[in-house]
């Protein structure tokens, strides 16, 4: 499950960076903006069947590889 | 009596918010207190137009059976999209049918604040499709709906967010810290509204001619009158729903020091852009997504911002000088994604100084000429230079 997660970042973010560093802040760094979070919420009601809304979390809450893994697992 | 103009509704806040600022020092609950001074001034707003507020209280009473209806609905059938497109429709039908009235010459539903109100409550629709709304309590829901501070033009809040502070209790110190700084955003947007955003007014009328060369001058004084004007009616807004202990998201962050488009939109009357961003481009790019409809990313971007800006100038009105607002930032938003994503120019010096006082620079221009189109003026030159 972790893994496949972290594939699908790497491919949204389109570095492998978030691979190896979990806690890399991916707003600051601006790997992932607007455009990539919807992105993330879509492949990830199509990839594990679990719908997150867009205005559920605020993006704080997953700015992280290891916050995103965290929700999903809760979901899961 | 209006909003935040005239002697008598100030006089009436101060009237308004002294025993508000009584209760919560005694650490008391400020909700019934501030559901029944909303009425009192809604009522004072439409009290000379009886048809009005028949027509306000209506919608009102449609609008909260709409959402508890499909609460009821959600609960029983699940995630059903027919079901939940029609509600969508519904609660946004007198929206459209107050948008389109000028087309067919008709004044239907000229409700005070009915976009923002409908932006408050087709936003509980969707959040109840989704699943993270579950309840709502009728009470709570008037308050939110006819929260006085941010009836006419906002901001928009979100239920979610102001539920949080609808339950709450605030201790005295913590009510006192709102209170401060409530007051100095008060007064903060007397000083923008009635003192900067009046002489940029004046300044308008040395540029009122309609040779091109106006609308630069034109559009610059216009759009710092439209930002003081605004940010200045936002920031009492806010201060307002502080001292009645409701913590209303800012609304500006000075715009004009964007450095590019997008940042400019995170600066920008904010709360209608992340209203935009949450309710409509997200939700336009996860469909692309799941239903493939772009080969490339860039594509689906370019898609997802003109459509997202395009309902955007259609929202503040249907007319050419709106929809040209709309298209032209969806446009620009569109170019800075391809720009920022493909420019090897940009990755190698988007840190530099240089670049960055030059990225400023265009992007204040690209602003400025964005105000002209909305200001009505550029379609006004246009015409002439068409004569």
């Amino acid at each position: 499950m972790k893994e496949k997660i972290l594939d699908m970042l790497a491919e949204i973010c389109e570095d492998d960076i978030v691979k190896e560093n979990l806690d890399i802040d991916l707003l600051k760094t601006d790997l992932l903006d607007s455009l990539g979070f919807a992105e993330m919420l879509a492949l990830i009601e199509e990839d594990f069947g679990i719908v997150l809304s867009p205005s559920e979390f605020q993006r704080e809450d997953l700015s992280t590889p290891a916050k995103i893994i965290e929700i999903i697992e809760s979901r899961g | 009596m209006t909003l935040y103009g005239g002697y008598l509704f100030y006089t009436c806040l101060i009237l308004a918010l002294i025993p508000a600022i009584l209760l919560g020092v005694m650490q008391k609950p400020l909700r019934l207190y501030t559901l029944g001074i909303s009425i009192v001034f809604i009522c004072l707003v439409l009290a000379g137009d009886i048809k009005q507020l028949l027509c306000f209280s209506g919608f009102f009473l449609a609008e909260l059976a709409i959402v508890k209806g499909y609460l009821l609905l959600r609960i029983k059938y699940g995630r059903n999209e027919k079901l939940y497109y029609i509600t969508v429709f519904l609660s946004i039908l007198p929206l459209i049918l107050n948008k389109c009235s000028p087309i067919f010459n008709l004044n239907v539903f000229g409700i005070i604040g009915i976009s923002y109100l409908t932006f408050r409550t087709v936003q509980m629709v969707i959040e109840i499709y989704d699943g993270i709304i579950t309840e709502v309590p009728a009470f709570e829901y008037a308050g939110f709906i006819l929260f006085f501070p941010a009836l006419s033009c906002g901001p928009i809040d979100r239920s979610r967010r102001f539920h949080e502070d609808w339950v709450k209790v605030y201790k005295r110190e913590e009510y006192l810290e709102l209170v401060g700084t409530g007051l100095f955003k008060i007064l903060l947007g007397l000083i923008y509204k009635l003192i900067l955003a009046v002489q940029f007014y004046k300044w308008m009328g040395f540029f009122d001619g309609n040779q091109w060369y106006c609308g630069i001058g034109y559009a610059y004084l216009y759009g710092f009158y439209l930002f003081f004007d605004f940010a200045g009616y936002s920031m009492m807004a806010v201060g307002t729903s502080y001292i009645l202990g409701i913590q209303t998201p800012d609304n500006f962050r000075r715009p004009f020091i964007a450095k590019d488009m997008r940042d400019f939109w995170d600066r920008w009357h904010i709360s209608l852009s992340y209203w935009f961003r949450d309710f409509i481009f997200s939700r336009f790019i996860m469909k692309c997504v799941k239903k493939k409809w772009f080969d490339t990313r860039l594509q689906r971007a370019s898609a997802g911002f003109i459509v997202n800006m395009f309902i955007m100038g259609m929202w503040h009105g249907l007319t050419i000088s709106y929809l040209l607002y709309g298209l032209y930032h969806g446009v620009l938003l569109a170019l800075t994604e391809i720009y920022q994503k493909k420019s090897q120019f940009y990755k190698k010096n988007k840190d530099q100084k240089a670049y960055r006082f030059m990225s400023w620079f265009v992007t204040l221009q690209l602003v400025m000429f964005g105000f002209l189109i909305f200001s009505g003026k550029f379609v006004e030159i246009l015409n002439l230079g068409g004569n």
